[in-house]
């Protein structure tokens, strides 16, 4: 007698500290609507109900299961949200982003419920057999499709990889309480959002990927990334090397161990490519690189390739892409 | 205080690495194989800890092929007290939810106040390992840590999150995820090299921790697996002075401004 539609597939958002619905989650929505219909689990300080709704609404989601909270331990309460959701709803599999809180949740809830796992998933399907999911693997080198033997797979989706969305539509909102958690927990103290230095976009899920190196060779060249990125609408990355250099944050680095971005568009500054920084950027749709090593290994990845010198040539493309906006 | 530290072999990043397209296994013998960076630093966090506390023992676990005890020496010869091994044939293939079940059983056979580890290894890139591991074993969970700081009773640290930074504390036993932030690992000094030679390596099996991989669990399993034709270089030019606006162009045609 589920009030739940019997092709229930429960996405967990991801929720800002500001109590929005990260940008991550129209994507895993988009993916899971076309495997079942989307039961968006939602955590959230309280008071917030109006607004998360209607953007849960507008992200193609057609039920929300709120639940209103204001612990400060870590990770517990969205578990203890998604293990009662699971009862609820009894969803065919459950996807979640592959962001750091997204991975946590995943992990722990596939341990507490005893479900297999499929994890850094650009996208799932449905066959005879039911869900699979669609893997990248080893920097995109190879393509795997994965499937669990039974019980409800639970899919951890990499961000910025599907541009699959849902149709807008009403959310029919379900206000629930997060079950008390017993055991130890990890309490956060404090917290200190990420400075919002801009209105760039956010690196972990951008469409367009502005990337500089160790070729832009000081902190202060290396606003040129920042302009560039600026004039297409695009997030700053930088290689390892840049970081270590010291010219931007290590939030920024793009690579094995830094984020991995899919992006529409990567455009890469003096940055020679090694094959860390490739694992982390090489699915991206298109790649333009510019250095001026012609023999710099970016250019192997490269869809368009610069050899010259990107003190010339990058002003030259911002004041083109400007005159184009006028 | 024993600090268990948990490690993983895995093909050289400086070199190609492949998949068998028949079983769809790690080709591990395609490759050089490593103890994976992010391992090394998480032995760095121990160890260090460790010297300016000498009542602390230091135990690196690994569970992998017969190579594995290449890794775990150089975790000796760090200043590692003891290493574990869990050899089975049986692990070949194994997916998240066996190898966090015979890590869960290897930690509780082995005994720690903390476990140490890398927040994602280089070749696996999962990243859920810790989190699975804390719920199997009832603890609490620090993950992605820039910073760590243990104390007798509780662990703190820094953890880079989606959002923004935070202080994170909880109650020891606890499990510790940490990035490429924390300090460089150490180089083995000759001493250490020496040394780890007779520190003892111990070799466990499944039924040792008995585990049982035939039991009736949900598994993943791959479907079907094909190597993507490497992505193919496109046009590359030199700078003729019309670079820029060539890539405008570029950009124009193919609709990404």
């Amino acid at each position: 007698m589920s009030q739940f539609p019997s092709d229930s597939i429960l996405v967990l958002a991801d929720v800002t500290p500001l109590g929005e619905l990260s940008s991550s989650v129209a994507a895993v929505i988009g993916e899971a609507s076309t495997i079942g219909t989307p039961v968006l689990v939602v955590v959230a300080q309280p008071g917030l109900a109006e607004r998360l709704s209607e953007a849960a609404g507008a992200a193609g989601a057609p039920h929300v299961l709120l639940y209103e909270q204001e612990s400060t331990a870590l990770t517990t309460p969205v578990l203890e949200a998604l293990v009662d959701a699971t009862e609820r709803v009894n969803p065919g599999a459950v996807l979640i982003s592959h962001s750091i809180e997204g991975k946590d949740v995943a992990g722990r809830f596939a341990a507490r419920t005893g479900n297999a796992l499929a994890v850094d998933v650009v996208a799932v399907g449905r066959d005879d057999e039911g869900v699979f999911a669609h893997h990248s693997v080893y920097g995109g080198s190879y393509e795997v499709d994965s499937a669990v033997t039974f019980g409800t797979p639970v899919i951890t989706q990499r961000q910025g990889a599907s541009e699959r969305r849902a149709a807008p539509t009403r959310a029919e909102v379900h206000m629930l309480d997060v079950p008390v958690s017993t055991g130890p927990q990890t309490t956060i103290e404090a917290f200190e959002p990420a400075e919002a230095t801009s209105s760039r976009p956010e690196l972990r899920g951008a469409s367009k990927v502005v990337a500089g190196g160790r070729g832009l060779g000081s902190a202060e060249n290396f606003r040129l990334v920042e302009q560039l990125a600026d004039a297409l609408g695009a997030a700053v990355g930088a290689s390892r090397a840049a970081v270590d250099a010291g010219y931007i944050g290590a939030s920024h680095q793009v690579g094995q161990t830094g984020v991995s971005v899919s992006p529409q568009l990567y455009v890469a500054m003096g940055i020679s490519g090694a094959i860390q920084h490739r694992a982390g950027m090489q699915t991206a749709k298109t790649i333009v690189a510019i250095n001026k090593d012609a023999d710099a290994p970016i250019f192997e990845v490269a869809d368009f390739g610069v050899v010259g010198d990107v003190f010339t040539i990058v002003p030259q493309l911002i004041s083109a892409l400007e005159a184009r906006d006028k | 205080m024993k600090i268990l530290v948990l490690v993983k072999e895995v093909p050289d990043t400086y070199g190609d690495r492949t998949l068998n397209l028949t079983t769809g296994l790690a080709q591990r013998d395609a490759s050089d194989k490593v103890l994976d960076e992010i391992g090394e630093r998480a032995i760095e966090a121990a160890v260090s800890f460790a010297e300016t506390h000498p009542q602390t023992e230091v135990v690196v676990l690994s569970v992998g092929p017969e190579s594995v005890p290449t890794s775990l020496r150089k975790g000796l010869a760090m200043g590692a007290d003891r290493a574990v091994h869990v050899l089975d044939d049986r692990m070949r293939g194994a997916d998240l939810t066996l190898t966090a079940e015979v890590l869960a059983a290897s930690a509780h056979k082995v005994g720690f106040d903390l476990i140490v580890t890398g927040d994602l290894s280089t070749d696996g890139v999962g990243g859920v390992i810790p989190a699975m591991l804390a719920e199997l074993l009832g603890l609490p969970h620090l993950t992605n840590l820039t910073e760590l700081t243990i104390g007798e009773s509780s662990v703190r640290g820094v953890r880079d999150s989606d959002t923004g930074v935070m202080q994170i504390s909880a109650p020891l036993p606890a499990i510790a995820s940490i990035t490429d932030r924390l300090p460089d690992p150490r180089f083995p000094s000759f001493k250490g090299i020496v040394a780890a030679k007779k520190k003892p390596c111990e070799t466990l099996t499944l039924d040792d921790l008995g585990v049982d991989v035939s039991a009736e669990k949900p598994r993943s399993i791959i479907i079907s697996l094909s190597e993507k034709p490497a992505r193919g270089a496109g046009v590359t030019i030199v700078d003729d002075g019309q670079a820029g606006q060539s890539i405008a162009d570029f950009l124009v045609e193919n609709r990404l401004v």
